[in-house]
């Protein structure tokens, strides 16, 4: 009964408020408009956006010694995330008969479970560093820390759910993606679509000066 | 004729902040996790360890207005009573963290994960406290005389007409004035006229041994930008029309930004924006031009420098601007023993007195305090002589390198390739008179 709801009426539910607040977020952005750079361009903007789209995701030069850890750690969660988001077989298997229709190979289970320590180890440092950092703690909003606890449930759950035959489990774990998905549009967790509009519009300036950023 | 805020109003200023946030704006205050890491780009964060100083945490009134305004969540919070708005007290806390302690460097900008341009949201926090009266007065004061005199430093056409006259009695060369038609139209900063008028001198030779058809107009001669500094935008388009006519009238093809950081900004990228339109003219940086004339065979040297020296990139025209290979190339002509600093190029750190920063008295200190990481670069490269192009840079380092004690010499790379020009067979004179 708790599993058919959560994976009934609650899943469509969270995936329209989902759909929905990303569109509104978007629209939210995009209305603001910019103007037209009318300075004489040294070289082409549309090419400096992409190429920032890109290089952004690799680390850039010029830090202190003290963004050593952050690097690490955010590496060890972005790339275990989305290790376990995608190549999970529970996943894909989800993916393939509620969403997509079809599927993809999984990663072996030495993958899953190396992704499964990053994620898990990253998310966790991560969130040390926000509470123990004096910037951290400057800049951290509840936000913040509302995010990263309920990615932390989701995972937490999503490993529990591994045990199978146990509905509950599975349940307990689509109730904590329903809200994460739920909460997602409004939060900082935003981020994960909107960086190409951040990293685009400041690759298509620097681009038309000439500098690659 | 643009004004100078110097009475507090706040809530002219919450007004002004809320018109600054664009697509872009929301598109980085969207993406920003929070991340803290350019932090550990900022000078000011890394030489005093003062969380305050980090680059997103100054753009706090600017993240909390357009939270409570113009999201979703953040107009729900605002109906069921939750945070408030800004305040007057805001405003007075974060002053000093949008001028004091930001050079408008923009090395946050290029460090960032998801891509913000922090240095462009502090510039557009600028307008916001410029319009509501909280300014540096340093900064106000410059405005004002950039306003009323034409130059921040109080420089007027008499001044510079002075120093013209020292260089032609120096060089023996006339410098052409007004001169309808001419290619370039040649600017110059305060600091140039009144602190380093070699430039002016270099500049005359250099383009008298080329074959520069060039002037200087009397209407138009200060290259520096207040407007950019304070975050007027009203007042930056003020004097930038006035370059911009002078050019315009004296038909100029070209007007030429001088070595000064954030007039080439200035000038070059936000001119056309401000007045709403492109140039009937070209602007080119003095790097770029002795560049083009060094490829074209126009620019031609003796001898060499054999000191060992390196070169400060300004943060305005490398990172900012994108002229990083024309300082390099031109330096390869004359000095052998070039040696790159540290974190070279576009990740270069800055002097610590961009973005208006040495007009600003209050921030001296903090100035002072943030060169540490010059001085680190100066002496893992273990030069004695520093070249720049920029005179604000020049100005802020010779002070710092006094306060420090190191031996470390600063000059320009136009004089210093001047100071290694072929001498010119026959007549001297200026292309522009002949």
């Amino acid at each position: 009964m708790f599993l058919e709801f959560v994976e009934g009426p609650l899943w469509y539910a969270s995936v329209v408020i989902f759909l929905v607040g990303i569109a509104i977020r978007f629209y939210e952005i995009l209305a603001r408009g910019v103007k037209p750079d009318l300075a004489v361009p040294r070289t082409d903007g549309t090419a400096g956006a992409l190429r920032t789209i890109v290089s952004r995701s690799w680390t850039a030069k010029g830090f202190s010694s003290g963004a050593v850890f952050h690097l690490v750690a955010g590496y060890m969660f972005h790339i275990g995330l989305f290790v376990l988001l995608f190549f999970a077989a529970p996943h894909i298997v989800f993916i393939e008969e509620r969403i997509l229709g079809f599927g993809w190979t999984a990663a072996p289970h030495w993958v899953f479970i190396t992704a499964a320590n990053l994620a898990f180890a990253g998310l966790i440092l991560l969130w040390l560093r926000r509470v123990m950092h004096p910037v951290m703690r400057k800049i951290s909003t509840f936000d913040d820390h509302a995010a990263a606890w309920l990615t932390f449930i989701v995972m937490f759950t999503g490993c529990m759910a591994l045990l199978e035959g146990h509905d509950f489990l599975r349940a307990l774990h689509m109730l904590s993606v329903c809200v994460l998905m739920i909460y997602f549009p409004f939060s900082r967790l935003m981020h994960a679509f909107t960086f190409v509009l951040s990293r685009g519009y400041t690759g298509a300036v620097m681009g038309r000066k000439g500098v690659q950023a | 004729m643009a004004k100078v805020v110097t009475e507090h109003d706040y809530a002219r200023g919450v007004e002004v902040l809320r018109n600054q946030i664009d697509a872009k704006i929301a598109s980085y205050l969207s993406s920003c996790v929070g991340c803290g890491l350019c932090a550990e780009a900022c000078l000011f964060y890394t030489e005093t360890g003062d969380a305050r100083y980090t680059p997103i945490y100054k753009v706090e009134p600017m993240r909390r207005l357009w939270h409570r305004e113009q999201t979703v969540a953040g107009k729900l919070a605002k109906a069921f009573g939750f945070g408030r708005d800004l305040t007057e007290e805001d405003f007075a806390e974060w002053q000093e963290m949008t001028y004091d302690s930001c050079t408008l460097c923009g090395r946050c900008s290029m460090v960032c994960p998801v891509g913000n341009d922090i240095a462009y949201m502090i510039r557009k926090q600028r307008e916001a406290f410029s319009a509501a009266g909280y300014s540096p007065p340093g900064l106000q004061g410059a405005s004002q005389r950039a306003l009323e005199i034409g130059s921040p430093m109080g420089v007027t056409w008499k001044a510079l007409s002075a120093q013209i006259g020292h260089v032609e009695r120096a060089t023996g060369l006339t410098i052409p004035v007004d001169v309808q038609g001419a290619d370039y139209m040649t600017l110059f900063s305060s600091m140039e006229i009144m602190n380093f008028p070699e430039y002016i001198e270099a500049v005359a030779r250099i383009f008298d041994a080329a074959g520069v058809s060039w002037t200087v107009s009397s209407k138009a001669f200060e290259a520096t930008n207040s407007g950019i500094q304070i975050g007027s935008s009203e007042i930056a388009r003020e004097l930038v029309s006035r370059v911009v006519d002078a050019a315009e009238g004296l038909g100029c093809k070209h007007v030429i930004s001088p070595e000064c950081g954030h007039a080439y900004t200035a000038i070059r990228w936000d001119g056309p924006n401000l007045i709403g339109r492109p140039y009937e003219f070209e602007v080119v940086h003095i790097l770029e031009l002795l560049d083009q004339l060094r490829q074209q065979g126009r620019l031609e040297t003796e001898g060499f420098d054999e000191r060992n020296l390196t070169f400060h990139d300004p943060c305005q025209i490398v990172r900012r601007g994108g002229v990083e290979e024309p300082p390099r190339n031109l330096l390869n002509m004359v000095a052998p023993n070039f040696k790159e600093m540290p974190d070279h190029g576009k990740m270069n750190w800055c002097c610590g007195g961009g973005g208006g920063l040495s007009a600003n008295e209050e921030a001296h200190d903090l100035r002072t305090t943030v060169f540490k990481v010059k001085k680190r670069q100066l002496e893992a490269t273990g030069v004695e002589t520093m070249i720049t192009a920029c005179a604000n840079c020049r100005i802020v380092m010779e002070e710092a390198l006094e306060h420090y004690e190191m031996p470390v010499v600063i000059e320009g790379v136009t004089e210093l390739l001047a100071a290694h020009l072929k001498p010119k067979a026959g007549k001297t004179e200026t292309a522009a008179t002949e």
